[in-house]
């Protein structure tokens, strides 16, 4: 092959903030092929934007080589930013310009000819299907939208190399797809280099080649096959008749030779240490132990399967963490309600004669996950303020543990955790001080505050970082202080808003076995995701659009429904834009 | 100019007046604001003495002192309130009734016949300095009048061995709008040039698209041009606009000439421009550009340019600080054509020293501007 169409040769580079030097890439050698997909994978803090960023001259490197396209990019870094196509994560849209007006402009920045736009713009917004929104502000799209229309001002000018940092962060499945589509294609017919990075796992599968990244080193670099292939052997299946997959999911997880033990539609998917599984004889069925003593379970089904990206990341990722299970005990007298704990009925809500959500209902049950899942803008949120008591229904009835969201909100509102999308932390306190307020906030007295501010730093495992200041955590820790807040009074029912956007497969896992722990102790949870595999995690779930209510069920009754000779095994993406296209097939007025 | 870079330019800045015209609060600090505080500083604040309230406490009711009352009476500065005894009027003083006390003793009369001395006693409310000061002069003057009238009607020369005979030049009237409104065009487009300019270059990063702007072949210099001259033409906008209410409006003289007055601010606003795009070099959200904005242009375009404080009675150190803010040099020019004229040496030797700012200002965010993040 001739030269690689990017090239990095031993570059390091630091960040000082305050006294302390951070490493975000050291020493880090890597290429992209011509005329394929490079496909950039690691977790969060990982250094992906920071290469991307040296790639195209935005920063300079402390030591090492960068060639882009051939070009030196330190000594030539206006050439190199006029052959090559960057979209930032959060691409530069004028949110107060129509799209036209973004691309005009960069197409002047970009120095396209006047005579070469008109047919470049038709191509772009026929591969965009933006055609008919031309006039309609930036800020006015859709997340999926938005991040068509970067794509199509990054590629106006068409470059040689195209370098993509999460573009499929926060976008709905379908659009997740389509973006894919138009990137798969740029390749085959304007044979296009390209670097993406991604926080998505399965999308590995589809780049040509794949470059490992973590804690700013390359961990490797190949075809996804050559990271899948020695992992042959080490992955199965298994579920059992007599055993829930989530206590099975727990007990697997446990076993000291299982890396991973993950809810796989019905099964669990276990990935091993070594090529066969370890003894698992002592795996327990359900039922009440007190009264006959543990039972053994012996119709446990094992199939093996065939390994994936995902399969290798998490090996080669994973530090052995202990087990979190025994710091969700069931609370005492914690006696099932028989009744559902969360119940709406037609609910409704307008702001002006739009309306967020119109006409929703389901029953959640004590002890049960229970999933909202949708794109952007289908009501997930405005369901939810409903539900804390935050926004009232414009019409219908909401209950919580008993109470009408109408007459006792603050009574409701005692019995329930909310954890919010953005984490609502106060990022200049440190970490026991964030726990402190909060537990004062819910009013909690002194004994009880030590108490539960020790149980929270114990079952978050944040003792390490109890001075560090909020903002300063890695994500993931974040995230876990923020569960912990939320979790101080003891409350009933938890909500969870897009718990974990943007944080890393690994801190993902982490989360869910802690929220498997609390779903077993009798909390009930509520949590809304995009993450579409997620959604397997759930007992029940609904799928939103538009405000509405498309399928209610368990995540195997959804795929179900979409079983087919082409698609023997739909996964819940395939349930969840199989839903969103019916729609708008049986409603072609309100697709526009 | 190669073609390519004029495109670049032609682009950036009609993104920029696309912008400027789609969000209200470009248009707000531009236009309304001005206007607001032209509206405060040309009606609300005076600093002119006018309708004072004065305690007349007259001891010893006659013809002499009904004639010197009639004197207070008769002038716009004061509205007198009679007392009977001067502890009532200093009660009156203590609750802020009134301003000062004009005290006639019961000797009055006597004294003014016997020798054309007629003392008089003042008591003045001295917690706003500026206006006690004023009034006493006012009151001062009302006294002398009256004195040099009541020597005439007597055939008598007046005893009081100085007259003082004012001839207030420049603002004849000695209205303080006269010299507040110009004052105010300095602070307007300090808001626009450093203020305004500092803040969209803030939310150019705090939205990320400062980032997909580098990416582009794009050069440092045609960033900054690019947003120089939208702003430039908004903030000249609002000059005339703040010309045109301060001349038609307000009625306040305009001396010198038009042009020279154009110049100037476009000088001015060069400096302005310069300081916001120094500002935005350090500053990466919008918040801390205002702070910086406020703290280090507006305040002392307030305080320290000679708009509301007279230079010359500052302490030393402070006159010595007021020597490097911009503004300073423009209110000088200001005030000089507005109320003066063409008087050149004064109007080109600060030009001269905006020139020199103007350098150092756009040099200086030239030099910190670079094409990478870190």
């Amino acid at each position: 092959m001739s030269t690689p169409a990017l090239f990095f040769d031993g570059v390091s580079k630091s960040f000082n903030s305050g006294k302390t030097s951070v490493t975000a890439l050291d020493g880090v050698t890597i290429s992209a092929l011509p005329g394929k997909v490079t496909g950039l994978i690691g977790p969060d803090g990982a250094g992906k934007t920071t290469l991307m960023r040296l790639a195209v001259g935005l920063l300079l490197p402390d030591n090492g080589n960068i060639q882009a396209l051939g070009i030196d990019v330190l000594e030539a870094p206006l050439q190199v930013q006029s052959s090559v196509g960057y979209m930032p994560q959060r691409f530069g849209l004028y949110e107060d310009l129509s799209v036209q007006e973004n691309l005009d402009l960069y197409a002047d920045l970009q120095g396209v000819g006047h005579e070469q736009r008109q047919a470049r713009y038709e191509e772009l917004l026929q591969m965009t299907a933006l055609g008919p929104f031309t006039d309609r502000l930036a800020g006015r799209l859709s997340g999926g939208m938005k991040q068509k229309l970067g794509l199509a001002c990054t590629l106006i000018k068409i470059p040689r190399l195209l370098l993509l940092d999460e573009p499929t962060v926060g976008v709905d499945p379908i659009s997740r797809r389509e973006l894919w589509a138009i990137i798969d294609r740029l390749v085959k017919q304007e044979q296009l280099s390209v670097l993406v990075s991604t926080a998505y796992l399965n999308e590995a599968e589809r780049c040509d080649e794949v470059v490992l990244l973590n804690e700013g080193r390359r961990l490797g670099q190949g075809s996804p096959k050559s990271y899948s292939e020695p992992m042959r052997g080490r992955t199965f299946h298994l579920s059992s008749t007599r055993l829930d997959k989530r206590r099975l999911q727990t007990q697997l997880s446990a076993i000291p030779g299982i890396i991973d033990a993950v809810i796989d539609g019905e099964k669990v998917r276990v990935v091993t240490r070594k090529a066969q599984l370890p003894d698992i004889s002592d795996l327990v069925a359900d039922g009440d132990t007190a009264i006959n003593g543990p039972s053994k379970l012996d119709d446990l089904q094992i199939e093996p399967v065939e390994p994936s990206f995902e399969d290798a990341f998490i090996a080669t990722l994973k530090v052995d963490t202990p087990s979190v299970a025994d710091w969700f005990a069931p609370r005492d007298g914690a006696a099932l309600e028989a009744g559902p704990i969360i119940e709406v009925v037609n609910a409704q809500r307008r702001f002006g004669d739009f309306y967020a959500v119109r006409d929703i209902s389901f029953k959640v049950k004590q002890g049960e996950i229970f999933g909202l899942l949708g794109a952007n803008g289908a009501g997930k949120s405005t369901m939810f303020r409903m539900l804390c008591g935050l926004l009232p229904a414009s019409a219908g009835q909401l209950t919580v543990a008993g109470h009408d969201l109408r007459r006792a909100a603050a009574d409701a509102r005692s019995r329930l955790g909310y954890m919010a999308q953005r984490f609502s932390l106060y990022v200049d306190l440190s970490v026991a001080q964030n726990l402190n307020f909060f537990a004062s906030a819910y009013g909690l007295g002194r004994k009880q505050r030590k108490q539960r501010i020790e149980w929270a730093m114990a079952a978050f495992e944040l003792t390490a970082y109890a001075a560090t200041n909020s903002g300063d955590l890695p994500l993931g820790y974040k995230q876990r202080l923020a569960m912990a807040a939320a979790l101080l009074h003891e409350p009933d029912i938890l909500f969870l808003d897009e718990p974990t956007s943007g944080v890393d497969p690994l801190a993902r896992r982490e989360f869910w076995q802690r929220i498997n722990g609390l779903a077993a102790s009798g909390v009930t949870i509520l949590v809304t995701t995009h993450f579409m595999d997620e959604a397997n995690y759930c007992d029940r779930l609904v799928i939103m659009a538009e405000g509405e209510v498309l399928a209610e069920g368990t995540p195997t009754q959804m795929k179900a429904g979409f079983r087919s000779a082409a698609l023997p095994s739909p996964t819940m993406e395939d349930a969840f834009i199989g839903l969103i296209e019916n729609r708008q097939k049986n409603k072609p007025g309100v697709a526009a | 100019m190669s073609t390519t870079t004029r495109m670049r330019l032609r682009g950036l800045i009609r993104k920029e007046s696309l912008q400027i015209l789609r969000d209200p609060s470009s248009i707000a600090i531009a236009f309304v604001l001005p206007v607001v505080l032209l509206l405060l500083f040309g009606y609300g604040v005076s600093l002119d003495a006018k309708h004072v309230p004065v305690a007349l406490v007259v001891e010893q009711p006659d013809a002499n002192t009904a004639s010197f009352t009639g004197a207070f009476a008769q002038s716009r500065y004061f509205a007198p309130l009679s007392y009977n005894n001067i502890q009532q009027a200093e009660q009156a003083l203590i609750a802020h009734q009134v301003s000062a006390i004009v005290w006639l003793r019961n000797d009055f009369s006597d004294r003014l016949l016997a020798g054309g001395e007629a003392p008089i006693g003042v008591f003045m409310n001295g917690v706003d300095a500026n206006q006690a000061r004023i009034s006493e002069g006012y009151i001062q003057g009302v006294w002398q009048l009256w004195l040099a009238s009541y020597a005439r009607e007597q055939g008598r020369d007046l005893a009081v061995p100085v007259v003082v005979e004012p001839r207030i030049w420049f603002n004849a009237a000695v209205r303080s709008r006269d010299f507040l409104v110009p004052g105010l065009i300095a602070l307007i487009m300090t808001l626009t040039g450093a203020m305004l300019t500092s803040m969209v270059v803030a939310r150019e990063w705090e939205r990320g698209t400062m980032e997909a702007l580098m990416v582009t072949p794009i050069r440092i210099w045609e960033i900054l041009v690019g947003k120089l001259l939208p702003y430039f033409a908004l903030g000249m906008g609002g000059m005339l606009l703040s010309v045109a209410m301060a001349v038609w409006l307000f009625g306040v003289p305009l001396r010198g000439s038009f042009w020279a007055l154009s110049g100037a601010s476009a000088l001015f606003m060069l400096v302005s421009l310069g300081m916001g795009l120094l500002i935005s070099t350090v500053a990466r959200s919008q918040f801390v550009a205002g702070q910086i904005a406020l703290v280090a242009t507006f305040l002392p375009a307030f305080i320290l340019s000679g708009f509301i404080f007279q230079i010359s009675s500052m302490p030393a150190p402070i006159q010595f600080i007021t020597h490097i803010i911009p503004a300073r040099y423009y209110v000088a020019i200001l005030q000089t054509l507005f109320m003066a004229g063409n008087i050149w040496p004064v109007v080109l030797a600060n030009c001269g020293a905006l020139l020199v700012m103007m350098v150092i200002f756009l040099g200086l965010a030239r030099r910190k501007s670079r094409k990478r993040l870190d």
